[in-house]
């Protein structure tokens, strides 16, 4: 192998940066993906869980990817998927233990959905999408990016939820302090409600779109 | 394409490799995460009895309020009983007595024991009586607190493993809780537990109200699993009662 073959691409070339941004915005999973929307109606009552569910994301797709690039040339292509989900389901589950052991409370609020963890599409969409055919190290640039991208629609829509629905921020009662109760002012109990977050989601969609053409599609 | 044998042996090696994995996490965690069982199951004690815990304070608060720490048997004897200050706090064999299994003896008509902790505030003992039952998804379980007179509830706390979010989750939240406040578990000196009743205390008759809580929209079954956990667990405590009285 000649030298300059060898030579490695730098780590965050155009392309590798394209890999980590692109899912923020023009390639977001939840907004053009459409991908993840079921855990996204879920937990985004509160910004809180909807923070620790994206840092678990964040860390199951980055190894998922990472591992499923690193084993892409061993794995049978017949079991493939199921092996797959025997990656995303053992590190789900060491995410759940963690939680459990260190932050006891937070686990217990997300109970059910570090479990559903396994069954975010968007994760077995980008092992199938990316890490199968690409390098541990791009893999890794597009598992976080992914899930960032799906990390801040959720800080998003949790924002909103949790300021007009329980009038707080990251459980800090700021309705309250402003005094706007003193006014009349109610909480409005349906943004706690999961058909909000599809709306809210909708909401960020259409903005989305209306602010780049490129993304709707041609009929 | 590989051949079969690859694929069997590649399967194989995976799941070997996986489950070490797993286990040795799961056991290099426990600690840590029975220790933040044993604080979840203090802080429930005591936000039952009035007692406002943190994870962070909880250990240090049970020491301070939980005066007495009781295991009762079936026919209302005391078991073992221990002061405070006797036991750590979460060592006495009241607080770590297995409740699933004691209930499992009752159901197969055995002997059996249950906790009961005791709280002083004000000169004036409360009782706390750990709950636990079947949801709609897994367990719920929970702690109610009643004055010395053992009828008048000063309080309950409930926490489920994997109930509905939005719907039979919300038995852990502060309104559904409150309600629980001032209804009585005695009646003319029998036992009348407190049900939870769909579409709400207004369907009971008047004088029967103060033993009933309005049921969650949505969350039937989850709230039936509440009423029988309470008639369930607190219907063990007569015999205690009675011979108290």
């Amino acid at each position: 192998m000649s030298k300059d073959k060898r030579e490695k691409e730098p780590l965050f070339s155009a392309k590798n940066r394209k890999l980590l941004i692109n899912p923020l915005h023009k390639d977001n999973p939840i907004t053009t993906q459409v991908l993840g929307i079921c855990s996204a109606l879920a937990v985004t009552a509160k910004i809180k869980p909807a923070f620790v569910m994206t840092l678990s994301v964040i860390a199951v797709l980055g190894f998922a990817n990472v591992i499923v690039s690193i084993l892409r040339h061993g794995i049978p292509p017949r079991i493939r998927i199921i092996v797959q989900l025997v990656v995303i389901a053992s590190l789900v589950i060491l995410v759940d233990q963690v939680l459990k052991a260190f932050v006891f409370d937070v686990s217990k609020q997300l109970s059910v959905f570090v479990g559903l963890i396994i069954t975010n599409c968007i994760i077995m969409g980008r092992l199938e999408a990316f890490a199968l055919g690409n390098k541990p190290w791009p893999s890794f640039l597009d598992g976080i990016g992914n899930a960032f991208g799906y990390g801040w629609i959720l800080i998003v829509v949790a924002f909103f939820r949790e300021f007009l629905g329980s009038g707080t921020i990251w459980d800090y009662p700021v309705m309250e302090q402003l005094g706007v109760y003193n006014f009349g002012y109610q909480n409005n109990g349906f943004m706690i409600l999961p058909p909000m977050a599809l709306i809210i989601v909708g909401i960020i969609i259409w903005v989305q779109r209306s602010k780049d053409k490129s993304l709707v599609e041609e009929n | 394409m590989q051949s079969n044998f690859y694929i069997f042996r590649y399967a194989s090696v995976m799941v070997i490799v996986v489950a070490a994995i797993l286990s040795s996490a799961a056991m290099l965690l426990k600690p840590y995460q029975e220790k933040n069982k044993a604080i979840d199951k203090m802080k429930g004690i005591l936000t039952s009895a009035n007692i406002e815990a943190t994870s962070e304070n909880a250990i240090q608060l049970y020491k301070d309020n939980i005066t007495e720490e009781i295991v009762i048997n079936n026919k209302g004897e005391i078991v073992e009983s221990k002061k405070k200050g006797e036991v750590e706090p979460g060592k006495s064999l009241a607080f770590s007595l297995d409740l699933k299994k004691e209930l499992y003896k009752k159901g197969r008509g055995e002997d059996f024991n249950i906790p009961l902790m005791v709280a002083e505030t004000n000169g004036k003992k409360i009782f706390i009586i750990p709950l636990l039952g079947t949801g709609l998804w897994g367990p719920v379980w929970g702690n109610i607190a009643v004055k010395d007179n053992f009828s008048t509830v000063v309080g309950v706390t409930f926490g489920h493993k994997a109930e509905t979010p939005g719907l039979g989750a919300e038995i852990d939240t502060k309104i559904f809780q409150a309600q629980f406040v001032g209804k009585e578990l005695f009646r003319d000196g029998k036992f009348q537990s407190i049900s939870v009743v769909k579409g709400g205390i207004g369907t009971m008759p008047n004088d029967m109200q103060i033993h009933g809580v309005d049921a969650i929209s949505g969350g039937t079954i989850t709230s039936v699993g509440v009423s029988d956990m309470l008639a369930n667990c607190l219907e063990n405590y007569v015999p205690f009662i009675n011979k108290r009285n």
